[in-house]
């Protein structure tokens, strides 16, 4: 029976990372993923390569540079006719792109000596993983740690089974080969909104249903605001207070029954995606007398340093807690990897950014302005628009803002949040200054290249303090 | 602060080394290990670094001179300012570490931008400040806190003191490219520097430490302070408590009521304690003078008076003058406990701190006690360590029951 230092069950951003950093910790490593491919090879990378943030960010880019081609190019002087969009070609870029991420998680997989299998991976007495090897038979290994990653899948709801043809769900509406003439969302969740734009931007009209009463609740009450403006104006049918009481397949499509603030309504769609959220997935994981202690909400129990009920057993990523973000189950990944090596290593939640790809791009790291309040903590806000930057007139960009969120008293920031275009680029900025602990002040007293989009964060900083130059 | 650039330890085989070319000159900004000049030995060339930044200001042994181990060749001036630093292109983006005895880059390179301008802005000593941000570094909240807990102090009115809590503006610690600002000491500062230093180093000081549940006597208080106020005409406080105890720890071991002078010592049958009060010029310590024989009321009376002079300004010097034994009290600034530095030439001084509840135990069960942190600095050239902690625990005794005081045991 082989054994290793650590056993990694689940290849997705939490267990690859994890493995990787034990490979380059000297530890003998494995990584079970059952993930496998359209063309039957293993695929690996889990959720976030193979049907999450890497195909849906290059759906969301091509079907950005659609909507550009009526919407923003012209007044550049730019003007197209007869422009298409072949949905195939679009499709198949995207399985590209995924393909190439699947061989280059393969290879550094390989390039740290970390022994991937491919199958599904159970976690039996005595810190045992039994593999079903696909297409083979089952494997016993044994490990001193083992680190389990095995993420989350979507949430059904009974009322919209998925049929993976008309109602689909993330996995589905990344891969539909013609443009639907009207698209139904279930949920106005980060999932439901980026699926939603890119479909709406390739011409369907998209009808977006979310129970409810509040748009984006984790998000800054005033960036949800000026999104939710944002996004209606871009065409999204964006209903709150709508919960959905039944999906009919028909043979046009689906029919769609919800009860709104107006009474009971119904809405007839080619078809229906169901993205409502994510669950921990635990299905098969470990066997039952292994007494792998749970929460309530189906996630691993863990402490502040990932270790599950069991001796020698960690848990990371979408199936523990915290927000489900795909950079979260990375840095748990390193930090239990380290921890298991024998050094010091922490995680620390409050430095975690969130972003959603829509357009204008939404990022924030810290607290919002309704968390601040809710604990009574003094705070002092300073908020700067694109519309004030050079550079983004210069590229016709000027949606959004930059607001700081900073104590009231030392001044230090609590909370960064950006509506804008390049949001998710420019919120590390933020994130570094948070984890440094550092003051308004110290943004407001750092050069920013100029004209960059970065400057609204220094003016922003400034304007915490009531001086913002270009306001 | 000149700094020599000496020829560095040779090897016993090597007599001397020859100067080559200097690779500054004087008036030029150097950075820390920047290389100033080389040596040509027999054996091998040798590589002369900047001991620190500054600027060069002496250059004693120019090329072609020989030099002989660990020979001074020339110094560096710390705190000069540097114009030239501009100049001196390489260096010059490093922080130049300034006028401080220490030369370790400390936290004054990594200082952030709003750290920096708060530190330039009050005159502060980023080392004495303590950092909570990543790493132990200085955050501006950190900086914010310690200027609201300290205003800084002007020096005291006549006397030098020991200083139990107020803190010094301190020289700024950034470098002359950020804006230094350079300020003569007072007189008056220059003399209690010479006094404190002079303490340190002629007594050998050490500090014994312990503590006191400050219960029975807050409980006497309670319980007489109105009659005392209505008899007396004066507030009955705690410093009366510790000077008697004080007196009736200093009769018991004369040795702390002693000092030394030339070859003798010389002890006194009586006691003059200073009581350290705050007033607006810092804190002064007026000598309430035999307290043997005052009384309760005597000495909270006394001690009131000195309290408003010292706010008038109109304390004496003979008010302050003489002492064979000093009390002060940092609680009142919130420190918990603290090494006292001696008041010369006195051999030992009592310090007390903020009395704060804290869980102890007593009989075998854990009980909240309003505890205080008792420390005594000493002479021990006068005053052994035996004696030392026997007259803190009899302070503590007394304390702790007050009849001992009534009954002198």
């Amino acid at each position: 029976m082989k054994n290793y230092d650590v056993v990694v069950i689940g290849g997705g951003p939490g267990g690859y990372v994890a493995a990787i950093r034990c490979g380059q910790l000297g530890l003998a490593t494995a990584l079970v993923d059952e993930w496998l491919g359209a063309d039957g090879k293993p695929a690996l990378g889990g959720t976030c390569l193979n049907v999450g943030c890497i195909p849906s960010k290059a759906l969301l880019d091509s079907s950005h540079h659609y909507h550009n081609l009526e919407h923003l190019l012209p007044a550049h002087g730019i003007s197209i006719k007869g422009a298409s969009m072949d949905v195939a070609t679009m499709q198949s870029r995207k399985n590209k792109v995924v393909q190439t991420m699947n061989r280059g998680v393969a290879a550094l997989l390989k390039k740290n000596k970390v022994e991937a299998y491919t199958g599904h991976g159970r976690l039996q007495a005595g810190n045992r993983v039994a593999i079903a090897i696909h297409g083979g038979n089952e494997e016993v290994v044994t490990a001193k740690s083992v680190i389990i990653a095995s993420g989350s899948v979507p949430i059904d709801i009974p009322v919209a089974p998925v049929d993976g043809r008309s109602i689909v769900d993330n996995a589905g509406a990344l891969a539909f080969d013609k443009v639907p003439t009207r698209l139904g969302v279930i949920g106005a969740g980060v999932i439901g909104l980026e699926l939603g734009s890119v479909w709406n931007r390739l011409g369907s009209e998209v009808v977006i249903l979310e129970a409810l009463e509040d748009f984006l609740p984790a998000a800054d009450n005033q960036i949800a605001r000026e999104a939710l403006k944002a996004l209606t104006k871009q065409g999204l049918d964006i209903q709150l207070g709508a919960r959905v009481t039944g999906a009919k397949v028909t043979k046009n499509g689906v029919n769609v029954k919800y009860e709104s603030k107006e009474g009971a309504k119904a809405l007839e769609v080619e078809r229906l995606v169901v993205a409502v959220g994510r669950r921990a997935n635990t299905t098969g994981l470990a066997d039952a007398d292994l007494g792998l202690a749970t929460d309530d909400a189906g996630r691993i129990q863990v402490d502040d340093r990932c270790r599950t009920s069991i001796d020698g057993v960690y848990a990371i990523g979408d199936v523990v807690k915290g927000p489900m973000l795909a950079h979260k189950a990375s840095e748990e990944g390193i930090a239990v990897a380290e921890l298991i090596a024998g050094h010091a290593a922490h995680i620390d939640h409050r430095t975690v950014p969130w972003v959603i790809y829509t357009h204008p791009e939404i990022a924030w790291v810290g607290d919002t302005e309704q968390q601040l309040k809710g604990r009574s903590v003094a705070y002092r806000s300073g908020s700067f628009p694109y519309r004030a930057l050079g550079r983004a007139h210069g590229s016709g960009e000027t949606d959004g803002f930059i607001k700081i969120l900073a104590d009231a008293k030392t001044d230090e920031i609590l909370g960064v949040h950006i509506f804008g275009a390049q949001a998710s680029e420019l919120i590390a900025e933020a994130v570094t200054a948070m984890v440094f602990r550092a003051s308004s002040e110290d943004l407001a007293r750092t050069i920013h290249a100029h004209p960059t989009l970065s400057e609204a964060m220094h003016e922003a900083a400034l304007a915490v303090d009531g001086r913002a130059i270009h306001m | 602060m000149l700094v020599d650039v000496k020829v560095p330890l040779l090897a016993e085989s090597i007599p001397d080394a020859t100067l080559l070319d200097w690779k500054k000159g004087p008036g030029e900004a150097v950075a820390r290990d920047e290389i100033l000049l080389e040596l040509e030995t027999d054996k091998v060339v040798l590589e002369v670094p900047a001991p620190q930044a500054g600027v060069l200001s002496e250059v004693l042994k120019n090329t072609g001179d020989i030099a002989l181990s660990e020979e001074v060749l020339a110094r560096i001036d710390t705190e000069a300012a540097a114009s030239a630093a501009a100049k001196g292109a390489d260096g010059g983006a490093e922080a130049v570490p300034a006028g401080q005895a220490a030369d370790e880059p400390t936290g004054s390179d990594a200082l952030s931008p709003a750290v920096q301008r708060l530190v330039a802005e009050h005159d502060l000593d980023a080392s004495a400040i303590t950092g909570t941000g990543k790493g132990g570094r200085l955050i501006k909240g950190d900086v914010l806190a310690y200027l609201d807990a300290n205003k800084p102090a002007p020096p005291p009115a006549a006397k030098p003191t020991p200083p139990p809590a107020a803190k010094p503006a301190a020289p700024p610690p950034v470098s002359g490219e950020r804006g230094e600002r350079r300020e003569s000491m007072s007189r008056l500062r220059m003399r209690i520097a010479e006094r404190l230093v002079e303490a340190q180093q002629t007594a050998a000081i050490l500090t014994t430490f312990n503590e006191v549940d400050m219960q029975p006597v807050m409980a006497l208080r309670k319980r007489y302070k109105d009659q005392f106020e209505k008899t007396h005409g004066v507030r009955l406080g705690f410093m009366s408590f510790f000077a008697k105890a004080a007196v009736q720890a200093l009769e018991r071991f004369p040795a702390v009521n002693a000092y030394i002078e030339g070859n003798d010592t010389v002890y006194h049958d009586y006691q003059d304690i200073g009581v350290a009060v705050g007033s607006p010029r810092g804190l002064v310590v007026p000598i309430l003078r035999d307290v043997a024989q005052m009384s309760f009321a005597d000495i909270e009376a006394t001690i009131a008076e000195y309290g408003a002079k010292a706010r008038d300004g109109t304390l004496t010097v003979e008010e302050m003058s003489g002492g064979t034994f000093t009390i002060s009290n940092g609680g009142v600034f919130g420190s918990l406990l603290s090494t006292p530095i001696l008041n010369p030439p006195q051999s030992a001084i009592l310090g007390m701190h903020k009395t704060q509840e804290r869980p102890i135990v007593v009989d075998g069960e854990i009980v909240v006690r309003p505890m205080m942190y008792l420390a005594l600095s000493y002479d021990h050239r006068i005053v052994d360590g035996r004696e030392a902690v026997l007259f803190l625990v009899t302070i503590k005794e007394a304390i702790e029951d007050p009849a001992r005081l009534l009954l002198g045991v």
